[in-house]
């Protein structure tokens, strides 16, 4: 069994440990070089001014809070048909992340909405169905916390997340149709016509986020394999090389 | 303690329909023991909907506009407060656990005891709403409306509701993280229900929102059993 | 350009702002929140 063999967490958590601070790295040059595109160098749109730079922030943190969810779907699903331990640990690692990237897609949404469109909050389709969407972060993120055993929380957090995901189009769908139904406000988003200085930074941020998402998440997987597997044996020889001082002085 | 007390002889056939009609029948038979329960949701129902024009206000143009929400909305409160009925006392007597020990599969049991459910609740709060909508000054047609897509939509309710049942199952504040679990699921439902009353009364087709609930109870019908199964597994173990 | 022009966003200042120190003050927030937690495991561990 090959493939599973990084399914393990005693195999897992050194590998993160390795490949996790290249994540945070390349986040970070990303980062860099898209706040300097989108700030300095993408011109100020004839339409909105100067305020349009939120969208550099705003779509990327709204494309990783939809795309952590159905990330989270996946591994629930393996977590559930092969009983992997890691990936329940996965989702529970990720499931801040999304929610964080939730509350900041509304949040700078609202910032961008009251010069744009005159309002804070409007009931839009994209973000009435984002804010559905923190609901559900919030209630996988309840659940788990509410369950004491672990295997039982890792086993409803995954069918939770599953029975969710197959929900999410079905919402956004639902919530089109109502905000048709009842003329609200439709954002429109000039995707295909963006001139290419304004898509380019969107895109560098977006990549930004998702690294940043991956490597936060690696170093969270730690902490919680961590966190579960204190006694198992490996977790003591991992420190055995470098003990702390003051135990020997004790001993 | 009456946990298969209702079995009738041909019942103890395996297969899948008995399944279904075991749990669906003691399930029935046990909410009908207790049938101030049913009562109970039902005068929840009422009084929600009469609190609006108290918040309100009695103008009669906007009580008729805000009345779908308001029905739906109140439909949807009393079927989750009534969604611990499914499970609660079989998992706490261990019931749950000797059916899931029986030979039916848990899918069937899990079918039969939501269509229980939604009998005891869905299903009288669908025949009192066009009461509720009188009062809301609703006309005739619309009154219909109200009644068939509380008909279609309901059951969806009991199906999404019983698996945040399963899932919390035992579970410290499990009922309000219950409603944590399941009220966002419930918005395409209520998006749908309200959304054909509205259309009726704006003298527009309301078919389609009929037929979507309809498909969405399909797709639930299907896929509900199974889910709730594997959620009152997980509870289990 | 000046600063003073780049940091006043065209008069929009509290939006953009608002919008990218908000992203920036809940990246760093999750990044100090998971160095301490990563941190009282470790302790634990060693113990």
């Amino acid at each position: 069994m090959s493939i599973f063999k990084y399914a393990s967490p005693s195999t897992f958590y050194p590998l993160a440990g390795k490949i996790a601070p290249w994540f945070a790295v390349v986040a970070a040059m990303l980062g860099a070089v898209g706040l300097y595109l989108g700030l300095f160098r993408a011109p100020v749109d004839f339409q909105q001014g100067e305020v349009y730079r939120i969208i550099f922030i705003h779509v990327p943190a709204a494309w990783m809070a939809m795309l952590i969810y159905l990330v989270m779907a996946a591994y629930g699903v393996m977590a559930l048909t092969f009983n992997t331990r890691l990936s329940s640990m996965m989702m529970e690692a990720l499931a801040p992340t999304g929610a964080m990237f939730t509350v900041l897609a509304l949040w700078t949404g609202a910032l961008w909405g009251k010069p744009t469109w005159g309002t804070f909050w409007a009931w839009d389709a994209r973000m009435t169905s984002t804010l559905i969407l923190l609901f559900l972060y919030v209630g996988y993120l309840a659940l788990i916390n509410a369950i004491d055993d672990k295997k039982r929380a890792d086993k409803a957090g995954a069918l939770l997340v599953i029975v969710g995901s197959v929900n999410v189009p079905i919402i956004y769908f639902s919530v089109k149709w109502w905000n048709t139904l009842h003329q609200g406000y439709s954002v429109a988003t000039s995707g295909s016509s963006m001139d290419p200085s304004m898509r380019m930074p969107m895109l560098v941020m977006t990549f930004a986020c998702w690294a940043y998402a991956i490597a936060v998440a690696l170093w969270r997987v730690r902490a919680i394999i961590l966190e579960r597997e204190k006694e198992a044996a490996w977790v003591a020889n991992l420190y055995v090389a470098s003990p702390p001082k003051t135990s020997g002085a004790r001993a | 303690m009456n946990s298969l007390a209702n079995t009738t002889p041909e019942m103890l056939v395996i297969s899948p329909e008995n399944g279904v009609l075991l749990a669906f029948r003691r399930d029935y038979r046990l909410a009908m023991r207790s049938r101030g329960e049913i009562i109970q949701a039902l005068v929840f129902f009422v009084i929600v909907v009469s609190l609006f024009p108290l918040a309100v206000g009695a103008e009669s143009a906007l009580l008729k506009r805000i009345a779908p929400g308001v029905v739906w909305v109140a439909a949807l409160l009393s079927v989750l407060l009534t969604l611990p009925r499914i499970f609660a006392s079989d998992y706490a007597d261990g019931t749950l656990e000797q059916l899931a020990m029986s030979p039916y599969p848990m899918a069937t049991i899990a079918a039969g005891k939501m269509l229980a459910h939604w009998f005891t609740t869905g299903l009288p709060l669908a025949l009192v709403a066009p009461v509720l909508g009188v009062q809301f000054g609703l006309g005739t047609s619309e009154l219909g409306v109200i009644v068939a897509s509380l008909m279609l939509g309901t059951p969806v309710l009991s199906m999404i509701g019983a698996i945040g049942a399963a899932l919390t199952l035992g579970v410290r504040g499990g009922s309000i993280l219950m409603a944590l679990l399941v009220l966002p699921l419930y918005i395409p439902v209520l998006i749908f229900g309200a959304g054909a009353v509205e259309a009726s009364m704006a003298g527009i087709d309301y078919a389609a929102n009929l037929s979507l609930l309809g498909a969405g109870l399909l797709l639930g019908a299907l896929a509900s059993p199974f889910a709730v199964a594997a959620a009152v597994k997980i509870s289990l173990d | 350009m000046n600063w003073n022009e780049f940091f006043s966003m065209g008069e929009r200042a509290f939006y953009v702002w608002g919008s990218f120190g908000a992203f920036a003050l809940l990246i760093i927030g999750e990044v100090v929140l998971l160095r301490t937690r990563q941190k009282k495991v470790r302790q634990k561990v060693n113990t």
